[in-house]
């Protein structure tokens, strides 16, 4: 079923970076193997060698500081984001995320490296990230450099890495004070691939006003998309019904989603104008708390 | 090299094996094709029905969705490494006692993420017994008996109380 590849365990990211070098666009990465072995299995992807990143343990790791921020390891499983303490205080949204993203057993396995790497636009994790200008480490033999998640997404199942690149830490800064965070999507089933999802992140000035807004739609275009013009309908207004309901309107436009067995195009866009209101609310109500 | 046999050392229900797969081999296959444990059932092969459910290191995966290196040096349990003997595991006897099982097929995969659950919070509410069992997919629509037999083996497993 799996076509036959070659198949290496590094142990440390130095040693899966120079097994990147030498094999380059031959090479695939396997961390979780939750995206990967599907379309492995659907032979959609018949890698010549296969670096199995699972094993490297230094990726593991939830580090919180409240002037750092959060650095959250390629490796970590999604179950341990779900679940830890110091992600639930202070950053609740991605915990919360996390527990409608597929099933137990998919979360007690796949990485939340691996998820975004994959690249698949539906994902929940790219958007909430994008809503909370988080960055990406992405690690070559050469060095490190660092991308904005909202720049990570290519197209359909591409990412900015290069071939002998791989994504190394998630790292989310500390949102100003009087911010607040939403992720919402539409599912049939709890831990279902969203037909639509929206993360919105609302930051309130001295005044209650929007201060700073952003907006990132799941399933929504061929990548996670940020609703910049939808973010401009909040920033510098006091916020109220109308203008939530205007906001979900604007980034509705903006949204170029697919169409399928679970939702025709014109059903996802209205849909995206219900689901961005409804973070956003939710999002306002946490800025006003927080 | 492509298509060579690959060194694997795991455990499987406390007993400890060195093997050579294919590096393409999932997890599931080597369970079932190589050390006939047939317990874990093939359902979608897909990652969508949970019917091979195991516990890798504990936690509740899904095997067809692994790769049997990626098991290497950890410890599998699977349905047949459940019971004590001849003794069911209170999970299983819980389920046949409520009526639990229809057809069967998925029970191995539903027992399995129980007792990943059950061993990590013995007193569950109901809200985390359905969590924990979403996915895994029953054709039946067993899923409150099921839900129910999990809550009293947590009961009996805590001794009662």
């Amino acid at each position: 079923m799996i076509a036959a590849f070659e198949y290496f365990a590094p142990k440390t990211v130095r040693e899966a970076l120079s097994l990147l070098a030498k094999y380059k666009e031959e090479a695939k990465m396997i961390a979780g193997g939750q995206s990967i072995l599907v379309v492995m299995k659907q032979r959609l992807l018949t890698p010549e060698y296969l670096i199995d990143i699972k094993g490297i343990t230094d990726l593991d790791y939830i580090k919180y500081d409240e002037g750092k921020g959060l650095r959250i390891g390629a490796l970590t499983i999604h179950r341990a984001i779900e679940k830890s303490p110091v992600i639930q205080k202070h950053f609740g949204v991605l915990s919360e995320m996390e527990g409608n993203l597929a099933t137990i057993q998919t979360r007690n396995w796949g990485t939340i490296g691996g998820n975004i790497c994959h690249g698949d636009p539906a994902g929940d994790p790219a958007s909430v990230l994008i809503a909370l200008k988080a960055k990406l480490k992405l690690a070559s033999s050469a060095g490190e450099r660092i991308v904005e998640a909202e720049e990570f997404s290519k197209d359909y199942l591409e990412v900015a890495l290069e071939p002998n690149e791989m994504l190394t830490e998630i790292q989310v800064p500390t949102p100003p004070a009087h911010t607040g965070t939403a992720y919402e999507k539409l599912m049939v089933m709890k831990g279902d691939m969203g037909i639509i999802g929206a993360a919105v992140s609302i930051t309130l000035d001295s005044k209650g006003g929007c201060g700073d807004a952003r907006i990132a739609l799941s399933n929504a275009a061929s990548v996670p998309l940020r609703a910049k013009k939808a973010e401009k309908v909040l920033i510098g207004k006091t916020i109220n019904n109308g203008l939530l309901t205007k906001a979900g309107e604007v980034a509705s436009t903006e949204a170029t989603p697919p169409a399928d067995v679970h939702g025709s195009i014109e059903y996802r866009r209205e849909m995206a104008k219900v689901f961005v209101k409804r973070a956003a609310q939710l999002a306002l109500e946490r800025a006003k708390a927080a | 090299m492509k298509g060579e046999m690959k060194e694997l050392k795991l455990t499987v229900n406390g007993k400890p094996y060195e093997l050579e797969v294919k590096a393409e081999t999932l997890l599931v296959d080597l369970l079932r094709q190589e050390l006939k444990l047939t317990g874990a059932k093939v359902g979608c092969l897909d990652s969508a029905c949970g019917a091979c459910t195991v516990n890798i290191d504990g936690k509740a995966v899904r095997s067809c969705s692994v790769l049997a290196l990626q098991a290497n040096g950890r410890e599998v349990t699977t349905i047949e490494g459940v019971a004590d003997g001849d003794k069911l595991h209170p999970i299983q006897q819980a389920m046949i006692d409520h009526g639990a099982i229809e057809c069967g097929f998925c029970t191995p995969g539903m027992v399995m993420s129980a007792k990943a659950l059950l061993d990590e919070n013995p007193n569950p509410t109901r809200e985390e017994v359905k969590e924990a069992i979403q996915g895994n997919l029953c054709a039946d629509e067993g899923y409150v008996k099921y839900i129910e037999s999990i809550e009293i083996a947590a009961r009996e497993m805590r001794g009662g109380q």
